[in-house]
């Protein structure tokens, strides 16, 4: 194995680890401040009990996401160093200004957070809890636009041997940097809900702090519902969005070989990329792909013939992981839907309870997914159209790579027993007793 | 003028990167000899639990602003030092989570293990940052094309491993000046009397650095051109001396600020002496990273200036205040506040 594939596979690694943990900081940060303020309002001892228990998981969950995240930043320069020096005029700014404006907020007042429970007044303690999810999300904000340009790169010019920077506010305005950022984040927010949810139903389950948890359901149920529709809705647009940009990664996305006018759906279909065309191909849905790409039936799609084998990226990835994306996306509308109707009677339909309980996972495979077709989907480019994967590594040794490859799995996979054992912990443990 | 501004910024930020994550990673190196209860190792962690999340941040921002500002520097230095960096990045990664996962768990056993993460994660930051700058500061063997032609083992230099005693050393002081001055009664004695004895081994590995400096490297040269710059040298072993009379008087917030100067001073010293390089290369001076063959665009430079200029004095700003609200003596009273 070469050090460009080793560092496809470290990066990949550390990015995945990394995101399962960043969604959960993002929309639960929300909700436990929607929590405090309304106990620093009416007081309600309930209400702060349910803010410190989810606060706890919080923190388990915000301390990986953090000594991850930091992986990252390495990770450009020392394994991506070719591309850092490339595209480092506007990405390497993108994430100078992310650590200035928001990261430093986040953490500094992460600290205030943990340690001013007594020392500040609810209302205090509440507005600092606000200002870490704020900074939170302004900091996904900026790492989700220096991504929309690695996928979409605009406003630069190829001089001095590099990109360069020609309009900063092309690069922050750019439709495709907001559709990533209202996606990626109401994928956060339904998984953040169906966190909030499932362990919610673990205790409603056992009749435990129902009144608590009945409460911590419903806000995530709200939660949940919104941002389901959201992402569902919005992510046909987004889809549009990915068609006019990146024609290769949308027919991969679809297994779409041949360019067509009335380009249709499957409703199964399995690719075949070694002989250029799907396996089997069930049900068509006549003019689908091209209504969903460009919203028209009688448009052409461009099939993935139409680019040499070297431009295409990995077919059957992107196709299996924007299905079961898509296919998630839709099962959690539904489930939001029961809980809505069910939201009065919760206690008494436990199948609903265990069904949101064992859905805890559901969200993050979502997640996953869609970031499988963003990333592969956008192969062979690591910036789309401007500059190959292949040519974008460091001039290191591939033992090197390999070995730090293996620590990382190492680290990351006791980190991760070590996570799972804590969240575990403090749910069993439950919330603290109510003060008499 | 741009790209010399930008330099300018670039050290400063790893100035006030060493200053604030230099007392955490210290004590860190220092609490397994310093604390020898429950209780004292409590008190150690809550002396840092409110602000180590925001001290690491400027260690991001100064490793974003290499990016951004410098960002040929920025794929050198840290592909050049991979094996080193990644070592680094792994003993961050530890103490954070050591320093997040300790307090959860009640039992002894949980608790000695994440103390050892902590120990490791502390120490070697500690030891490697140094070994890194001097590194820097000598030069690297880069080629034509900024591809470092030495490996880890050449980083373990005589020069480099000053280069790392003396950062160790001068956390190691840091650290323990900042525990005498968040407690009271025996612990912060031994932290004082501690930090005390480290001095007479932080001067020696200062001067020695020092005189070593002016062997292999060619930091002194812009010093001896532009006599006026002296005073940054000058102003460094002040500071050092006044920690001293400080520590003599047991005023150990003054010494703290003192030793806080002596470490901005030191890592300033050296980036002037680098200027306009960023890394020197070893092997043939045209090879070097200069701030005229690495630096970004000016319009990128301009805009982050203008994000520098707002965002940094903000952050400041809001850090002072996060000190301020938290700078009491440790009590058993704290201890038991309702932290998680």
């Amino acid at each position: 194995m070469d050090a460009v594939f080793l560092s496809r596979l470290q990066f990949a690694a550390a990015t995945f680890f990394h995101f399962l943990f960043v969604p959960l900081t993002l929309g639960l940060s929300i909700l436990i401040a929607i929590l405090e303020t309304r106990y620093a309002r009416t007081q309600d001892q309930e209400l702060y009990r349910a803010a410190r228990f989810w606060g706890k998981i919080f923190l388990i969950n915000f301390a990986v996401g953090v000594v991850t995240g930091i992986t990252l930043e390495f990770q450009f320069g020392t394994n991506w160093s070719r591309y850092s020096a490339y595209v480092g005029d506007i990405f390497g700014s993108l994430l100078a200004i992310e650590a200035t404006v928001a990261f430093f907020l986040e953490s500094t007042f992460i600290g205030v957070w943990i340690y001013g429970w007594k020392r500040f007044s609810p209302k205090a303690h509440a507005t600092v809890i606000w200002l870490v999810a704020g900074a939170s999300n302004i900091s996904a904000f900026w790492i989700l636009i220096a991504n929309a340009w690695m996928q979409h790169p605009v406003g630069y010019a190829i001089r001095n041997g590099r990109a360069e920077l020609t309009d900063f506010m092309a690069v922050v305005t750019q439709p495709f940097a907001w559709h990533t950022i209202l996606h990626t984040l109401s994928g956060a927010y339904i998984l953040s809900a169906f966190f909030m949810m499932g362990i919610s139903a673990w205790f409603l389950l056992r009749k435990k702090e129902v009144s608590l948890f009945t409460r911590s359901f419903k806000l995530g149920l709200t939660f949940g519902l919104i941002f389901s529709l959201v992402a569902v809705i919005h992510g046909h647009y987004n889809g549009g969005e990915v068609a006019a940009t990146q024609p290769t990664k949308l027919a991969a996305m679809e297994s779409h070989w041949e360019t067509q006018k009335n380009a249709p759906i499957y409703l199964l279909a399995i690719p075949d990329p070694a002989n250029e065309r799907n396996a089997v191909e069930i049900g068509p849905l006549p003019g689908l792909l091209s209504l969903l790409a460009y919203h028209s039936p009688s448009a052409e799609v461009k099939g993935l013939k139409a680019w040499p084998k070297e431009e295409r990226p990995p077919v059957t990835l992107v196709f299996a992981a924007f299905k079961i994306m898509v296919g998630l996306g839709f099962l959690f509308v539904l489930l939001m839907i029961i809980g809505w109707i069910l939201r009065h009677r919760l206690v008494e339909a436990p199948w609903y309870l265990k069904i949101m309980l064992y859905a805890i996972p559901l969200p993050y495979i979502a997640i996953q997914a869609g970031w499988v077709v963003t990333e592969v989907g956008r192969q062979p480019w690591i910036v789309y159209g401007v500059m190959k994967t292949a040519q974008a590594a460091s001039p290191v040794a591939a033992s090197q790579v390999g070995i730090t490859l293996a620590a990382f799995v190492v680290v990351y996979s006791i980190i991760a027993l070590f996570y799972l054992y804590l969240i575990r912990r403090t749910v069993v443990n439950g919330p603290e007793p109510a003060k008499v | 003028m741009l790209t010399t501004i930008w330099f300018l910024l670039w050290g400063v930020l790893w100035a006030v990167y060493f200053v604030l994550d230099g007392f955490d990673l210290g004590l860190g190196a220092l609490a397994p000899f310093l604390a020898k209860n429950e209780k004292e190792k409590q008190t150690v962690y809550h002396a840092l639990g409110p602000v180590w999340n925001g001290n690491e941040v400027w260690l991001i921002t100064a490793g974003g602003v290499t990016f951004a500002a410098f960002p040929t520097t920025y794929a050198v230095m840290f592909s050049s030092l991979y094996s080193a960096l990644m070592l680094v990045l792994f003993a961050l990664i530890i103490r954070g989570v050591s320093l997040e996962f300790r307090g959860l768990v009640a039992s002894p056993g949980w608790r000695r293990f994440w103390d050892g993460g902590f120990f490791i994660g502390s120490f070697l930051p500690a030891l490697l940052f140094g070994v890194a700058f001097a590194n820097i500061f000598m030069g690297l063997p880069l080629n034509a094309e900024g591809i470092n032609q030495g490996g880890l083992f050449d980083l373990l230099n005589p020069y480099g491993l000053l280069g790392g005693l003396l950062f160790l050393s001068l956390f190691l002081q840091h650290g323990a000046l900042w525990l005498a001055l968040r407690t009271e009664g025996d612990l912060s004695r031994r932290a004082g009397g501690l930090a005390t004895g480290l001095w007479i081994p932080v001067l020696v590995l200062a001067v020695l650095f020092l005189a070593a400096t002016y062997g292999y490297t060619g930091l002194w040269n812009n010093y001896f051109n532009n006599p006026v710059l002296l005073i940054l040298p000058a102003l460094a072993v002040v500071c050092l001396l006044l920690t001293r009379v400080k520590m003599a008087g047991k005023s150990w917030g003054g010494a703290w600020v003192f030793s806080a100067g002596t470490i901005a001073l030191c890592t300033l010293f050296g980036v002037i002496g680098l200027y306009p390089n960023l890394i020197p290369s070893s092997l043939n001076s045209a090879w070097s990273m200069t701030i005229s063959n690495s630096a970004s665009s000016p319009l990128t430079l301009k805009i982050m200036l203008g994000v520098a200029l707002v965002f940094v004095p903000i952050v400041i700003i809001y850090q002072a205040l996060v000190y301020r609200a938290f700078l009491y003596k440790i009590t058993s009273e704290h201890l038991k506040e309702e932290v998680y």
